[in-house]
């Protein structure tokens, strides 16, 4: 697995082919809708069918609208291919029909069938397990030797990154422990494949959750202190482990890596993780998400 | 402990609920002595700032008694008598160092959601919605009062809570609205709304050298307030095209800044324009009402500045950009960096040229307040400014 660090988010999955099914989606449901007669006179059809085709023209433009505007177009794709198999079985249907011109409606049939096997490709392609690349930054007001020792310290990483139980350092390797919701631990161990201090760490994790990524640290300009750039990347495992992790890094890992760097920024500048009564936990993307009222906790101890 | 709890729109309770604790070493307890209703309150009360949860504790303007504090805290100790600043600063950050305490960047656990919203987060702001953190607010008999370290004022004199509880944000705001205008002699101000902050512009553009002050309001008790007080020049704006009296007033110049002490929530005497933006709000096509910004920018002379330090959340319609580019306007804005303005203003009430206690006109118990935003939302009973007493 390569964790180049100029490869940008998870989510770019889009290539031209991905692009050009948008776009004949958009422009056959375009038709579809604005000039059903045309359409149906077109494959065969004597015209009645109006309705029909108008709603078989909104869903090409939803499944077009969906594969152009989302981040992950891979259920609008699959969409598609669902849409090849539901215009085949409409158009056998009419191949049998006593009004239909049969060499165009096989025309048509040939044409759709033509079509599913890109879909298909192309929505086996995207659906295929990569690894999910996040990468995020801050800027630290503290000199870059500061921050890099404390980062280094392996042991300190559990303080800002609140998924992580504990890090051992074992040589030249770590373990790594988390849990994740439900109480479920997770473990792997990592070594350090490149160690430049004040500059940047580059780790290989392997066993149950395959990982790697690097922390640069660069001196910010004008006495700003330090920035830090987290990229990292991981291979999400299948079955039950793979929900596990899932849960663990949440549904955007970006989001969770920015929260971390939130935390860091804030032990590193004030020494303490900041809560509040809505998050008696601190910084957390779940957590703003299900805030508890602005009022103080009831003492459980 | 009791506290003012928002229930949803419109509705607030007292209820019982868990004291405050520490949790930081940075942490403060506070016993609450005077807490006070701000217009921005308003605001949550009317339901117009998102993330607001059922049994939010409200309020940000308070000032009591240190009853303890955690082991990091070296300035204050048990028995200390201090104001508290609405913002939440952690002393430590570029912004904190730069003195902008508004735009701290530690102090709010929630940053993730500001940041989606406005594209970089809030700093954390005593009980004012989970975006600015999710802090329970002053408007109740404790608070826990994180880095205070940083924020807290220690009041060591015999000036009375009154004279000195508007420190808390009320009066820096209004200074800081005055500050932004950059103001030079011979310069006229105009101010968008008589409330408590627009008392406390007129106040300080007076003590920063304004030569004329001018407050816009449809209330007489308030703009009577502003001219006894400050010794502004008032204008109703019912039935008055404000742009042209306003340039009447200025020998056609037009005012050299204008501060916008209104907010989201303004009000216009036409009522077709009215309407148009209150259906757009109510549809939450807008979240704004900005009558008094866009007057504010039209009506300010060219090259001149705009001060906004009423509160916006969101977004705007028919913003005149047109008037502000081509006449090369200036905007300036923010949430006030309290902490920054506390002890020169304490110096300037010591000094005795100004005693924010006049905006007062109602002191009750923690257990009316929720008659008391009735009164100061409708503004019944010649109503500026409410203290509570928990």
């Amino acid at each position: 697995m390569d964790t180049q660090m100029q490869d940008g988010h998870a989510a770019d999955q889009k290539d031209t082919v991905a692009r050009a099914l948008g776009w004949f989606s958009l422009g056959l449901g375009t038709a579809q809708i604005a000039a059903p007669r045309v359409v149906e006179r077109l494959i065969g059809l004597n015209g009645d069918r109006q309705a029909v085709m108008r709603l078989l023209g909104a869903r090409e433009v939803a499944s077009g609208v969906g594969i152009l505007a989302q981040r992950r177009p891979t259920p609008w794709l699959w969409a598609r291919v669902a849409g090849d198999a539901m215009d085949l079985a409409l158009l056998g249907r009419a191949f049998r029909a006593a009004d239909a011109r049969k060499a165009r409606v096989a025309g048509a049939i040939a044409a759709v069938a033509g079509v599913t096997v890109p879909d298909v490709l192309e929505s086996l392609r995207v659906s295929a397990s990569r690894p999910v690349r996040v990468k995020a930054s801050t800027t630290v007001r503290r000199p870059v030797e500061a921050v890099y020792d404390f980062w280094r310290d392996l042991s300190n990483l559990p303080r800002f990154m609140i998924h992580l139980d504990s890090v051992e350092e074992r040589g030249d390797r770590s373990h790594w422990r988390a849990t994740a919701p439900g109480g479920r631990t997770v473990q792997w161990d990592a070594e350090l494949i490149d160690e430049r201090p004040n500059e940047l760490l580059r780790w290989r994790g392997s066993g149950q959750v395959p990982n790697e990524g690097t922390v640069r640290f660069v001196e910010a300009p004008g006495n700003r202190g330090t920035e830090i750039h987290v990229s990292l990347a991981y291979e999400p495992p299948a079955g039950e482990l793979g929900a596990l992790v899932a849960k663990l890094f949440g549904e955007e890992p970006q989001t969770q890596i920015k929260d971390d760097l939130r935390r860091f920024k804030q032990v590193m500048e004030t020494g303490e993780i900041v809560v509040s009564d809505g998050s008696p936990a601190g910084v957390s993307a779940k957590q703003q998400l299900r805030q508890r009222p602005a009022q103080p906790l009831e003492v459980t101890s | 402990m009791r506290a003012l709890c928002w229930e949803g729109r419109n509705k607030v309770s007292v209820e019982n609920v868990p004291d405050p604790r520490i949790i930081n070493g940075r942490d403060a307890i506070v016993r609450i002595t005077s807490t006070a209703i701000c217009g921005s309150d308003l605001h949550l009360y009317d339901g117009y700032i998102p993330t607001m949860k059922s049994g939010d504790i409200l309020g940000h303007e308070f000032m009591g008694e240190v009853v303890e504090v955690g082991r990091d805290v070296q300035n204050l100790t048990v028995g200390d008598r201090v104001v508290v600043p609405f913002p939440i600063a952690c002393g430590a950050c570029a912004q904190c160092q730069a003195e902008k305490y508004s735009l701290c960047e530690n102090s709010n656990p929630n940053a993730g959601l500001g940041e989606k919203m406005f594209g970089h987060p809030l700093c954390g702001i005593f009980g004012y919605s989970h975006l600015t953190g999710g802090y329970a607010g002053g408007q109740a008999e404790y608070a826990r009062v994180p880095f205070a370290d940083v924020g807290p004022l220690k009041i060591e004199d015999d000036l009375t809570d009154e004279q000195v509880l508007f420190l808390s944000d009320i009066f820096p705001t209004g200074f800081m609205g005055a500050e932004l205008c950059d103001i030079q002699p011979g310069d006229v101000i105009a101010i968008w709304g008589a409330g408590p902050v627009g008392q406390f512009a007129a106040a300080s553009a007076f003590l920063l050298g304004a030569e004329r002050v001018i407050v816009i309001d449809r209330f007489d008790y308030r703009l009577r307030m502003a001219a006894q007080n400050a010794g502004a020049e008032t204008l109703d704006y019912r039935g008055t095209d404000v742009i042209e009296e306003l340039k009447e007033m200025t020998g056609g110049r037009g005012p050299d800044a204008c501060i916008d002490a209104v907010g989201m929530e303004s009000h216009h005497d036409v009522g077709a324009i009215y309407a148009y933006d209150r259906v757009k709000q109510a549809l939450r096509m807008e979240t704004e009402r900005p009558f008094a910004l866009r007057e504010a920018i039209m009506a300010c002379k060219s090259g001149g500045t705009v001060s906004v330090i009423g509160v916006y959340g969101g977004f705007l319609d028919k913003f005149p950009m047109g008037s502000l580019m081509n006449r090369a306007i200036t905007i300036k804005t923010g949430q006030c960096h309290v902490q920054r303005y506390m002890r020169p203003l304490l110096d300037r009430v010591r000094r005795g040229e100004i005693d924010p206690s006049f905006v007062v006109t109602h002191r009750l118990s923690l257990d009316d307040a929720p008659e008391a935003y009735e009164t100061f939302k409708h503004k019944q009973d010649n109503c500026v400014k409410v203290v509570l007493k928990p």
